[in-house]
């Protein structure tokens, strides 16, 4: 028992401890400017983050994260189950929404600038307009692939409006708008990052910028870490989230696989 | 699951088609008309027709195409790093058990860091030339093969593999036989997904490090106020973004048409 943990234990934290040492020391003797040894680099690490850049910056950029992802969310499904339900809209929208979802969404933060000038609203709207296409896009494949029967069956009961829409159209969406909202988060990150670092005069990716031009490495370097620690963060958030919406289709198809 | 729509061309492939682009006309016919009414300020929104003329004129200039080159050569260069390694790692660690129980955490901790976040990193390393925009390119596309590769090698049928332990099938036969089949629809997944996040980066990195392509066109066109110019670059993105997603599915399906219900089984 105690010997299968052990061996767990070695196996999740033995590679990570191991790179972790492997740079901590081949960087020890550094003394190449731009790439300080590890232990400078966590040095500066508090005095960098652990003020008002931690109460101010990382709440600022988070929070319009979450206020462009929400109202992507939003907007994605709502638009999506529109679409997806009518074959006629389908067909019609489809080439324009695949090309809207085919832009990269950075280069909108130019025309952003320009239509909503650099405050707050245009952050806002170049993270929804990078996150929204992915979102409707497998909503709309979502609803298209529920299942017919399922359909029928809700038509002879006469199940209709919100009750139709909720435990029906939704649910067998939600696998595939997880999909979509999962590629939108990593978007969302890549946006609010060049957003700030393009026009802003606070947040996280400003900060890293205004290090790397003050060539103020370790800090380059600890904001570099920080970011990626909201990364790491989000995703086992957004993991997390998943796991709940979706404990339902994970019992579906271990039930398929197991009868297969 | 899921009953998938037929997809033969004929007479409903023919109507979408049509339908399909009465919605792109009236896309384009709206953003005619919405700068010309007065709804969006014509200034930073150019009606369609001046994108187009202004499309023409980037078509006709020599910079234009040498940018196109660029994003084209780093996109491209960037995604076979990023395919190849992401098969070949992907393999090895998903086909011995203790390399893959080992590499997990670490393999969950990196790939989720933004690659966004290896900008600075990248330019006081390697400049702002095309090895900058490189890393993005190919840390942003890299997992996203690999994890897919993961997935599909871990999903080999347990009746297959029995089956080849009864036969003896080799090392070699077993990933020819087992591992490839199982693993190609999961890793073709992998590519698509790659191949439009790798332009993504690809735009990222010359709109903010500053390589030479299309970004930076974009970002001198708009630095330059050249509004008209400017959209008619993002459009041409957005093209780029099309032919990557209408290849890499048509690839998809000419590779995977031997195994069409494995196929539907792969999240999109």
């Amino acid at each position: 028992m105690s010997a299968t943990l052990l061996r767990r234990t070695v196996m999740v934290l033995g590679l990570p401890i191991a790179l972790i040492i492997i740079w901590w020391f081949t960087s020890a003797n550094s003394t190449d400017f731009y790439q300080p040894p590890l232990s400078r680099i966590l040095e500066v690490f508090p005095e960098t983050w652990l003020n008002d850049r931690l109460l101010r910056d990382v709440p600022a950029s988070l929070g319009r994260l979450a206020v462009g992802y929400t109202l992507a969310l939003i907007v994605g499904v709502a638009v999506g189950v529109v679409v997806g339900s009518s074959r006629f809209l389908r067909r019609l929208l489809e080439p324009v929404l695949e090309f809207l979802r085919a832009i990269p969404p950075p280069v909108l933060v130019p025309v952003f600038i320009l239509v909503a000038g650099i405050d707050n609203a245009m952050k806002v709207l170049v993270i929804i307009s990078g996150c929204v296409w992915p979102v409707l896009l497998n909503t709309v494949e979502g609803v298209r692939g529920a299942d017919e029967v399922l359909g029928d069956t809700c038509r002879s009961y006469r199940i209709g409006g919100v009750l139709r829409l909720r435990s029906f159209v939704l649910r067998a969406a939600s696998p595939q708008i997880i999909t979509g909202a999962r590629q939108a988060l990593s978007i969302g990150i890549i946006l609010m990052v060049i957003s700030e670092m393009k026009a802003a005069s606070q947040g996280i990716g400003f900060i890293i910028i205004e290090f790397q031009r003050g060539f103020q490495i370790p800090e380059m370097w600890s904001g570099v870490l920080v970011l990626g620690l909201i990364g790491v963060l989000l995703s086992l958030l957004f993991r997390a989230v998943e796991r709940r919406v979706l404990v339902w289709y994970y019992g579906v198809r271990a039930a398929e696989r197991g009868t297969r | 699951m899921t009953q998938a729509a037929p997809t033969t061309p004929g007479r409903a492939g023919a109507s979408s088609v049509l339908l399909g682009v009465v919605g792109l006309a009236g896309f384009a016919a709206l953003l005619e008309v919405l700068p010309r009414a007065g709804v969006v300020p014509a200034e930073y929104l150019p009606p369609t027709s001046t994108i187009g003329r202004a499309l023409v004129a980037q078509t006709e200039r020599p910079a234009f195409w040498t940018a196109f080159l660029d994003t084209l050569q780093t996109w491209l260069t960037g995604l076979v790093i990023a395919v190849v390694a992401g098969v070949v790692i992907g393999v090895v660690i998903g086909a011995v058990p203790v390399l893959r129980e080992a590499t997990a955490s670490t393999i969950e901790f990196l790939r989720p860091i933004p690659s966004v976040a290896l900008i600075p990193l990248a330019v006081v390393l390697l400049g702002t030339g095309m090895e900058a925009t490189l890393v993005l390119v190919v840390y942003a596309s890299f997992w996203q093969v690999l994890v897919q590769v993961l997935y599909g090698v871990a999903d080999v049928d347990p009746i297959a593999r029995e089956t080849a332990n009864s036969y003896r099938l080799g090392r070699w036969e077993r990933v020819r036989y087992l591992l490839w089949p199982t693993t190609l629809p999961y890793a073709m997944t992998g590519v698509r997904l790659a191949a439009s996040v790798a332009l993504i980066l690809t735009i990222t990195g010359e709109l903010t490090i500053g390589t030479p392509g299309l970004g930076k066109e974009i970002e001198v066109a708009y630095s330059s106020n050249a509004i008209a110019a400017m959209y008619s670059l993002v459009v041409v993105t957005g093209l780029l973004g099309v032919v990557a997603n209408v290849v890499t599915r048509g690839a998809e399906r000419r590779v995977l048409a031997w195994h069409p219900s494995v196929r539907k089984e792969i999240p999109a």
